[in-house]
């Protein structure tokens, strides 16, 4: 035991100039996200307004978020729904488009991608649908279908408690090639073309074989590295929901994980009952994840 | 050399048409709002509403420029703003998470594995997870109010030391083996052998750190209450929210938001595409 310690030291020391340069890197990253969801976990069981000392309450914020708080289970319902359908379609998308692309030639490629990702880099300006989806007759799309005549009246897309969230899934899908888009365009360029032409000759009939049987194989850490980082994304959803929609969305029809803990954390200042929205938003998320890297993990 | 499978006539005839129908899709809305950043105010409210613009004039951004003059915080402000906290922000994440990336990458030493473990980890949660602690964090560093309260976060951020991490184990150990002969310290190396040779990943890393810092509207609006400091992301947010009037002022703001980012990765499209190579999760 003490030969180990006194061997761990001495490689410690050897490494002693590693450590310096990792330094300040992870005090960063522990000060900023390590801690904070230790802090998280722990305060989740307290009763904390800042102003004074927190006070543990065992499960009570738990307990309230599911038996009592009617609103929660809303956010909860809305984010999933969004998730499940916006999280698969924009995987598969980013992977259709990446593999469709992949075959163009380069000036081209180029452009596509260009298109393809502009949404995703600019972020911040998904407001612009507010002039497609504008409830009154100057809103684009309503002007568009009733001088078709497909709408007498004009839809209040944003608005409506029955279709705003659907509305939204179509603006999420709009920003979400990105990262994971990227990484499948740059995965399917590092495929051993040579793969492709021994299956050729081992009876592989047609792309889509090709795709499955070679490509996508081959290219398995970029479908997980995709994959964690759609997920991730797709049940973050709330910037989108407050700043088209508005906060609180009409009847909470658009209300989401992260708004609530924004209208706990931010506006009420009840930071114990955050954290417990934040834990199991953190649970969620990272349950479905490792799920996700099993089942896409090379055997 | 030669393909051996080939799609049929129609199958590229079906591929060209959902390529270019996605392409408008995507496209359309920023095109729009560009369109609309030239118009006269009553093209804007034209009934029905065209797309294309007939007689491009600048009042818009004129007219953000002397709206944003005259409200409390000069227009100008939010902009210096932005660009010294983004700036700084990416400079920063560069610097500091390529070199944290390298021992990582190229040393074996004790907790190498695991720290490196951790930061895959925290990939699988948003940062939104984390920001309820981080502002009573920030509180007790008393740093609310502060341009750090942004900055260090995002030098801090997950991905960019991922995406370094994994590009840099492709440089031969050779160039660093010779170094260290040399008589190179490690710091060094990093600096002269490493980074050097890991061009891609750091423009790679500018432009999603620039990306993030640019168009976060979030964790301003949680870290930040004096008006003076915030950015012009969220100047952005009230302009929109000015209504009808604003309207041209606002597309016009959208175009200077969404700009730089597209420059950027204009710029490095290629070498972010020869980055993101590296970056899939092993296990």
């Amino acid at each position: 035991m003490k030969r180990k310690l006194e061997n761990l030291w001495r490689e410690i020391k050897r490494n002693r100039e590693s450590y310096f340069l990792l330094l300040p890197y992870f005090l960063l990253f522990f000060t900023f996200v390590v801690i904070p969801v230790i802090v998280g976990a722990v305060l989740s069981f307290t009763n904390y307004n800042i102003i004074q000392m927190p006070r543990f309450i065992g499960w009570s914020n738990y307990k309230r978020l599911f038996l009592e708080d009617d609103v929660f289970l809303i956010a909860l319902q809305n984010t999933f729904k969004f998730a499940l359908i916006t999280g698969p379609i924009s995987y598969f998308a980013c992977l259709f488009f990446a593999w469709l692309i992949n075959e163009l030639p380069p000036k081209i490629r180029s452009i596509l991608t260009l298109l393809y990702y502009a949404p995703a880099l600019s972020s911040a300006v998904f407001f612009i649908w507010t002039y497609i989806f504008s409830g009154d007759v100057y809103g684009l799309l309503n002007g568009f279908l009733m001088n078709l005549g497909i709408i007498k009246e004009p839809v209040y897309w944003l608005q409506d408690s029955r279709i705003n969230l659907y509305v939204l899934m179509v603006i999420q899908l709009w920003m979400s090639l990105g990262t994971s888009f990227l990484a499948f365009i740059a995965g399917f360029q590092t495929i051993d073309k040579s793969l492709y032409e021994a299956g050729a000759v081992d009876g592989i009939r047609n792309r889509w074989q090709e795709l499955w049987y070679i490509t996508l194989p081959s290219m398995k850490p970029q479908l997980i590295f995709g994959a964690i980082m759609q997920v991730t994304a797709s049940f973050a959803v709330a910037d989108i929901s407050a700043q088209l929609i508005g906060f609180p969305s009409p009847l909470y029809s658009a209300h989401t994980i992260v708004l609530h803990m924004w209208d706990y954390g931010s506006i009420r200042y009840e930071m114990g009952y955050a954290s417990a929205i934040a834990v199991i938003l953190f649970l969620i998320t990272v349950s479905i994840n490792q799920g996700v890297r099993k089942i896409i993990r090379p055997d | 050399m030669k393909r051996k499978i080939n799609r049929s006539l129609w199958g590229n005839v079906i591929v060209i048409a959902v390529l270019t129908i996605v392409a408008i899709f995507m496209a359309l809305p920023l095109v729009y709002s560009i369109m609309n950043a030239f118009k006269p105010l009553d093209e804007l409210f034209l009934f029905p509403p065209r797309l294309f613009v007939r007689r491009p004039t600048l009042k818009n951004f004129t007219d953000l420029f002397y709206l944003m003059s005259t409200s409390f915080v000069p227009f100008s402000r939010y902009l210096f703003n932005s660009i010294f906290i983004s700036f700084l922000s990416t400079l920063g994440h560069v610097m500091i998470a390529s070199m944290a990336a390298y021992p990582l990458a190229k040393h074996k030493f004790p907790g190498s594995k695991f720290l490196f473990n951790l930061v895959v980890f925290s990939l699988m949660f948003s940062g939104y997870v984390t920001n309820i602690p981080r502002f009573i964090i920030m509180a007790k560093l008393r740093l609310l109010d502060t341009y750090f309260s942004l900055i260090l976060p995002y030098i801090g951020a997950t991905l960019g030391l991922f995406l370094m991490k994994q590009f840099m184990e492709q440089i031969p150990d050779s160039y660093i083996e010779s170094a260290r002969i040399d008589g190179a310290n490690e710091f060094k190396i990093w600096w002269h052998v490493v980074m050097p040779n890991v061009k891609p990943a750091w423009l790679t890393l500018i432009l999603f750190a620039f990306r993030d810092t640019w168009n976060d509207t979030y964790t301003p609006a949680l870290y930040l209450h004096n008006e003076a400091m915030k950015p012009f992301s969220l100047a952005l947010t009230y302009i929109q929210q000015g209504g009808f009037v604003r309207a041209g002022a606002a597309a016009a703001a959208a175009v200077l938001m969404m700009l730089p980012s597209l420059i950027i990765f204009i710029l490095t499209q290629s070498n972010v595409v020869e980055t993101m190579k590296s970056a899939g999760i092993k296990e």
